[in-house]
């Protein structure tokens, strides 16, 4: 049973993954991708990682992608995005060492059997509540540090996008709008 | 039927992470540039809980969930430059990042 879904699954995320990577149409590449992000989620799951699972499909399919959504309608991406294909050779190589490398990473620590749990799940409670005593004791000052980070990634966000949003392109005539945009090519001209 | 062990996971995470590295590679876009580091993040992320699953570690997850947050965080500074970016030169594109040349 675990074997089928795991290969179902693995299959159906591989196939949505490699389709984000090789469409030329943005819509197409970042669907694919919040559906390969909730196959992923079912790993996690098959993994005990109920937690992990459940963030994962709130914070990227729910989070992260609707800021690539938003994106994408910011930069018009909707026509055809033309990509470099032509050190085709190189990619491969590249790509081909790159997978041995981490398999060979990968595998290395396993060939040592005397790996032991630093921080062994607690017996006798559900994963969610395993996770909430490790991250509250042992990982406190690391999630006190990503609390901080991801403030200060909201606050440099707004910052950067929130520029020119004193004006309200919604309220602003026809006239307005071309006279603004006229004073920026004037200015663009002059840097 | 096999069992499923910890290798399948390894190399399932193997796999996605190479996907990645083509789409890194090939992306021109830096929208889809972001995407190709996002299926790199998820693919490592896969291999934390794996191998945490099979040594009964909860270390794992609790890398996964920091990569998460990076993640996220990782998105929200990069568009908010790339919006920048894009209303100074009109274009996302990698090719036309050149202005650092010597």
């Amino acid at each position: 049973m675990e074997a089928i879904a795991f290969y179902l699954f693995a299959f159906l995320t591989i196939v949505m993954f490699t389709y984000t990577v090789m469409s030329n149409q943005a819509l197409y590449a970042l669907s694919s991708m919040a559906a390969g992000m909730i196959m992923i989620s079912a790993f996690f799951f098959m993994l005990n990682a109920d937690f992990l699972g459940v963030v994962q499909i709130i914070v990227y399919t729910g989070a992260v992608m609707a800021l690539y959504a938003f994106g994408m309608m910011f930069f018009d991406t909707t026509r055809e995005v033309k990509e470099n294909n032509s050190p085709k050779i190189v990619v491969l190589t590249l790509s081909a060492l790159a997978a041995v490398l981490v398999v060979a990473i990968v595998s290395m620590p396993l060939m040592a059997e005397h790996i032991t749990a630093a921080f062994p799940e607690p017996a006798g409670v559900v994963n969610p509540k395993a996770v909430g005593i490790v991250l509250f004791t042992k990982y406190l000052v690391p999630f006190e540090v990503a609390a901080v980070m991801l403030l200060v990634a909201m606050i440099a966000g707004i910052v950067l996008a929130g520029k020119k949003m004193d004006r309200s392109l919604t309220q602003m005539k026809d006239e307005e709008i071309a006279m603004m945009k006229q004073q920026d090519a004037e200015r663009k001209v002059t840097l | 039927m096999m069992e499923i062990g910890l290798t399948h996971y390894l190399v399932l995470a193997t796999i996605l992470f190479a996907i990645g590295l083509v789409g890194v590679m090939r992306r021109k876009n830096l929208l889809m540039l972001f995407m190709a580091s996002e299926i790199l993040l998820n693919a490592v992320n896969v291999a934390f809980a794996a191998i945490g699953h099979y040594y009964g570690d909860l270390t794992g997850q609790m890398f996964a969930f920091f990569v998460i947050a990076i993640a996220a965080s990782e998105v929200a500074v990069g568009l908010g430059l790339l919006i920048v970016w894009y209303k100074r030169t009109g274009t996302i594109d990698l090719d036309t990042m050149t202005s650092m040349r010597g």
